[in-house]
């Protein structure tokens, strides 16, 4: 699959601190990309220098096998920023339009695809109130409108779902997921785990400016499982089920149990153990790490070895 | 449209169709012309009228002062004393010593300035009369003499000009319009100023600032921004010029027609006007408006006027962008950032106050060149004429400079800018500003 965009050793200084340290990877065309990091890592700068609002000190980007022209190309992208930023006095209809001339869009065509989409999230009757007349959500809604109404081939969506109840929230979801079968290309930057597990093929976690995770999904949660298993039976086990060799208990909760696979032995050994005793595996499935998990475990090590360095040094 | 265009025209309209600013340009000139037609009024209308009782006259202030209906008016033959003036209807009494100079003037209300000197002036004359009576002068000579003098001398400065025209200088009106417009330039600095800084710190306050310079360049954000303002700026002065020349002739219409009459006839016969206060509001209302529109060239004043406008504008409006974009949450941050930009601003309205009185001195001559000051002080003295008070290499000097200091300006803004609008958190020093400014 061709990439959309590519980054390779991307740096970038501030006056106090490295914000951004070295970092490359590339985004699938059509894939929905998840750029994860706790606060403070170097997600947003990072995503200015993609936005062509800083420019990095060091490394390439490349859109579409070409290197990225801050000045062309930002048409070619929607950023909506973490921070929701509108004009609180203008009337929507028209800070819509603004928005999208803005993006190179002519007044008509803004006009024609900003009523299609104001039918589709039913907000018709919004064109001429007020930002500041709007509920927080609703005003969420509004920028993700003006972030993809220009048709943007990349699509970078900071934190997209803050604020929003679980219907606006679905109704955005889909919307991301829509965009993608479409073939567009959307960066989608949280640091809430379970958004991500849900929406992303691929993902990539920064800390302290480096990256320290890149891959799809399933790739990450198989590279981090940790031979964890669960079972459940039609009887209750009993001790001289648990006392072998071929795994560790971790819980046993009468009828299910779960477990530590020995690294000596096959998933087949085990079930093949349970069998023989005459037990009736009710079901029988790994458990896989959460993202949420990975996440943290990952950045907690991170400051440890880094105060490990400072004091050796 | 290109974006800056975009950017220009939202700003200009979102300003231009706002309320407050078509209350402001309609209503200044209102209040203006009722200000200055008020003002005459006043002036002509409240002078205060006293009645003062003289007691103790040795024998020569009766003959040598004159009372004045409309302000003074002296009783030497009152039967009145400290205790029963006021009951005899008089406002105060004057005690006229013998011997010494102990001149006494008693009353339950402070007489006012104008009163007083008008008591002061004609004691004086008296004494002065007195005294050349006393030395052989008589009266009918020393009346002839005051009956010339008493007219006040109108001193004409008539201008020759290198191209052999001459003109009548008009020091007064020279004085009003360069007051004006200077004062003008210095208000209007400071809102339109203003206006380009709360519209930044907004822009950075809503985190739209994010989105626009994901679409745009900062530096066509905060151009767009500045000329959009100053275009809400001339559009209000077109609006005012346009006003205030309508509301001076629409003027005429209110006026009876019998005083128009007698005005002119006034005017073409060289006298003073019969008739009451009215009228005498009247003729200075006229006066006004003719030597107003006559008096001076209008066409240099307007054009200078929107070019030190502009010129002021544009160098100290990049200034006022620079600190809305390092500004926080609280306004206070920018009172001492404002500092090292407010304080040229009012130094150059101190030096025009002076340079009113003294065109041609060198403070007022190099305030005028150097651009942190320019706009103010040569506006104060472009209506003193171009080419005698200011010649062409000082307008042309000042003209390129305030140029060269508004690029210089923007340049150096824009890069602060670009860095303070996206931070958040810390405000920023000049010091830190000058090194954004300078790096890479």
């Amino acid at each position: 699959m061709q990439h959309l965009l590519e980054i390779k050793n991307l740096k970038k200084q501030f006056s106090s601190q490295i914000a951004v340290d070295d970092i490359s990877f590339a985004v699938n065309k059509g894939s929905i990309f998840g750029l994860l990091g706790p606060n403070g890592a170097g997600k947003t700068t990072l995503l200015r220098m993609i936005t062509g609002i800083f420019y990095p000190d060091e490394g390439e980007i490349f859109l579409n096998g070409q290197t990225f022209n801050p000045v062309n190309d930002i048409s070619q992208i929607g950023y909506m920023p973490e921070e929701r930023g509108l004009y609180k006095k203008m009337k929507i209809g028209e800070q819509a339009i603004y928005l999208a001339q803005l993006k190179g869009l002519s007044k008509q065509v803004a006009k024609e695809k900003i009523r299609e989409w104001f039918i589709k999230f039913e907000m018709q009757s919004w064109w001429d109130k007020k930002v500041e007349d709007l509920s927080k959500g609703m005003s969420q809604k509004l920028q993700f409108v003006t972030t993809v109404l220009h048709e943007p081939s990349l699509i970078i969506l900071d934190e997209p779902f803050s604020g929003l109840d679980p219907v606006n929230a679905n109704l955005i979801k889909d919307e991301i997921f829509r965009l993608s079968q479409k073939g567009h290309t959307i960066i989608f930057s949280t640091h809430r785990m379970e958004q991500v597990e849900e929406i992303c093929d691929h993902i990539v976690l920064v800390n302290k400016g480096k990256k320290i995770l890149d891959g799809t999904v399933s790739q990450i949660k198989q590279d981090f499982k940790e031979s964890l298993f669960s079972i459940s039976f039609e009887e209750a086990i009993l001790p001289e089920h648990t006392a072998i060799h071929l795994f560790d208990v971790i819980s046993n909760k009468g009828k299910q149990l779960i477990f530590k696979k020995n690294e000596d032995f096959t998933t087949n050994d085990i079930l093949q153990f349970f069998i023989n005793k005459g037990l009736h595996i009710h079901s029988f499935n790994e458990i896989l790490p959460s993202l949420n998990e990975i996440f943290i475990r990952l950045v907690e090590a991170t400051p440890k070895a880094r105060q490990f360095e400072s004091l050796t040094a | 449209m290109n974006k800056i265009g975009l950017i220009i025209q939202r700003e200009y309209l979102s300003r231009v169709r706002n309320k407050t600013f078509l209350l402001s340009t309609f209503m200044l000139p209102v209040v203006m012309i009722l200000f200055i037609v008020g003002s005459t009024f006043f002036a002509i209308k409240s002078r205060e009228k006293r009645k003062v009782a003289v007691v103790n006259d040795p024998g020569f202030f009766k003959n040598n002062m004159k009372s004045d209906s409309s302000s003074v008016i002296f009783d030497f033959n009152a039967a009145a004393d400290s205790t029963n003036y006021q009951a005899k209807g008089y406002d105060g009494i004057l005690y006229l010593p013998t011997s010494s100079n102990n001149y006494e003037l008693r009353s339950m209300k402070q007489f006012g300035l104008d009163s007083k000197g008008y008591i002061e002036r004609q004691l004086n004359k008296a004494i002065e009369n007195n005294m050349l009576q006393q030395r052989g002068i008589d009266k009918s000579t020393l009346d002839s003499i005051t009956k010339i003098s008493d007219k006040s001398v109108d001193l004409n400065n008539i201008v020759k000009e290198k191209n052999g025209s001459v003109r009548q200088a008009n020091a007064g009106l020279a004085y009003g319009v360069g007051f004006g417009s200077g004062i003008l330039i210095y208000i209007t600095m400071f809102i339109f100023g203003a206006m380009v800084m709360r519209g930044v710190a907004e822009e950075k306050m809503n985190r739209i600032a994010e989105v626009i310079v994901s679409s745009c360049k900062p530096f066509e954000l905060m151009m767009g921004k500045i000329i959009g303002i100053a275009g809400v700026g001339l559009t209000q002065f077109l609006l005012w010029i346009i006003l205030i020349f309508a509301l001076l002739s629409s003027m005429q219409l209110f006026l009876p027609t019998e005083t128009l009459q007698q005005i002119q006839e006034a005017q073409q016969s060289q006298q003073n006007i019969p008739g009451g206060a009215n009228n005498a509001m009247a003729m200075k209302i006229m006066e006004t408006k003719t030597a107003l529109v006559e008096g001076v060239n209008w066409g240099v004043i307007i054009f200078f006027f929107l070019f030190y406008f502009l010129g002021g504008y544009l160098f100290y409006a990049a200034l006022f962008a620079a600190i809305g974009s390092v500004i926080n949450e609280d306004p206070q941050e920018a009172q001492s950032l404002m500092l090292p930009i407010t304080m040229p601003i009012i130094f150059a309205f101190i030096i025009l106050t002076s340079s009113l009185q003294n065109p041609n001195s060198p403070v007022a001559v190099w305030a005028s060149i150097i651009p942190f000051t320019s706009p103010i002080v040569m506006m104060g003295r472009i209506p003193f004429g171009v080419p005698e008070t200011v010649p062409y290499w000082q307008l042309g000097l000042s003209m390129i400079s305030l140029i060269g200091g508004f690029l210089a300006t923007t340049w150096f803004a824009g890069k602060v800018y670009r860095t303070g609008i996206l931070m958040y958190g810390k405000k920023a020093s000049w010091k830190e500003m000058a090194k954004w400014a300078f790096r890479k």
